[in-house]
């Protein structure tokens, strides 16, 4: 019954906070809206035995992804510059695609069946702890998977450190330099206002 | 005990609302928000199922999706920056001409 409880907290707490986040106008309360959506994920990982996700959920997206979600919206001010146009003519069309696909989902739900169980039931994973039984399944099973997971950390890395480089008198291609002279210009510019 | 049904569900409306925010959301650092939204509604699906399953292949695949979200973020957010600043130097260039 607790437990019950608890997920339509936590349910209700992700609809809404979901909801928020893809509706309020300024992009720094979203993403304080999808802080509150992360924890609550987090508390139901807890429910499903699965406490060293929970952990990664708070440490790497709480944490780490959205501080750096904030840190470029405070870095740099997108909030009337960034704007894309967007995939579908109206909102409303958007909104409808969305509902459409969410009942689709749901009512397929009921005729969905588990197939076979395996070995990890709850009893083997509390005598082994959780952390044990994910990194065993992870190093014998997904050896491979891990590594490539760290080529993609350090693909990303090196490309955002190229991305968000500031390319001044540097040849890194006919773009970059275009940029790099119009940067110049406007920095000339600046200058000249503020004199 | 919590039936999967109710995590299949939510996960389900967690996906939509993330597809929602995608396509009706201009901003580019929302969007991204939306597409970690939709990560997440994928996640829960996956952790329920090896739940319910007595696996931790979920799990394991969480754990992978975690990380291509991060590294995701991560260039999205540099590529943010990118175009943020060409379109700035655009800007004071349109400036300039107007000043003669």
């Amino acid at each position: 019954m607790f437990f019950q409880l608890f997920f339509i907290y936590c349910a209700l707490m992700i609809v809404a906070s979901g909801l928020l986040a893809i509706s309020l106008r300024n992009p720094v309360h979203c993403v304080l809206m999808v802080l509150v959506l992360f924890f609550h994920m987090a508390g139901l990982y807890l429910t499903l035995n699965a406490e060293f996700l929970a952990a990664v959920q708070i440490i790497v997206y709480a944490g780490a992804i959205l501080v750096l979600y904030l840190f470029v919206l405070f870095l740099v001010n997108l909030r009337d510059e960034l704007h894309l146009t967007a995939f579908v003519p109206s909102a409303w069309l958007g909104r409808i695609i969305a509902a459409g696909l969410a009942l689709g989902l749901v009512a397929t739900i009921p005729v969905f069946t588990l197939g076979e169980k395996g070995v990890w039931t709850v009893e083997a994973i509390r005598q082994a702890t959780h952390t044990k039984a994910l990194g065993q399944e992870l190093y014998a099973n997904y050896l491979l998977p891990f590594e490539i997971a760290g080529l993609i950390l350090l693909v990303a890395l090196i490309g955002g450190l190229v991305l968000a480089r500031r390319n001044q008198g540097e040849r890194v291609g006919a773009a970059g330099e275009c940029e790099a002279t119009a940067c110049s210009a406007a920095h000339a510019d600046h200058q000249e206002v503020l004199r | 005990m919590i039936p999967l049904s109710w995590y299949m569900a939510l996960a389900a409306i967690l996906f939509c609302i993330g597809v929602c925010g995608f396509l009706t959301r201009r901003n580019v650092i929302v969007m991204f928000l939306s597409i970690e939204l939709m990560l997440n509604g994928v996640n829960l699906n996956l952790v329920a199922l090896s739940h319910f399953l007595d696996s931790v292949r979920g799990q394991a695949f969480t754990f992978f999706i975690i990380t291509v979200a991060a590294a995701e973020a991560a260039i999205g957010l540099g590529i943010a920056i990118a175009l943020y600043r060409s379109r700035r130097s655009v800007h004071v260039d349109t400036i300039n001409h107007l000043q003669g």
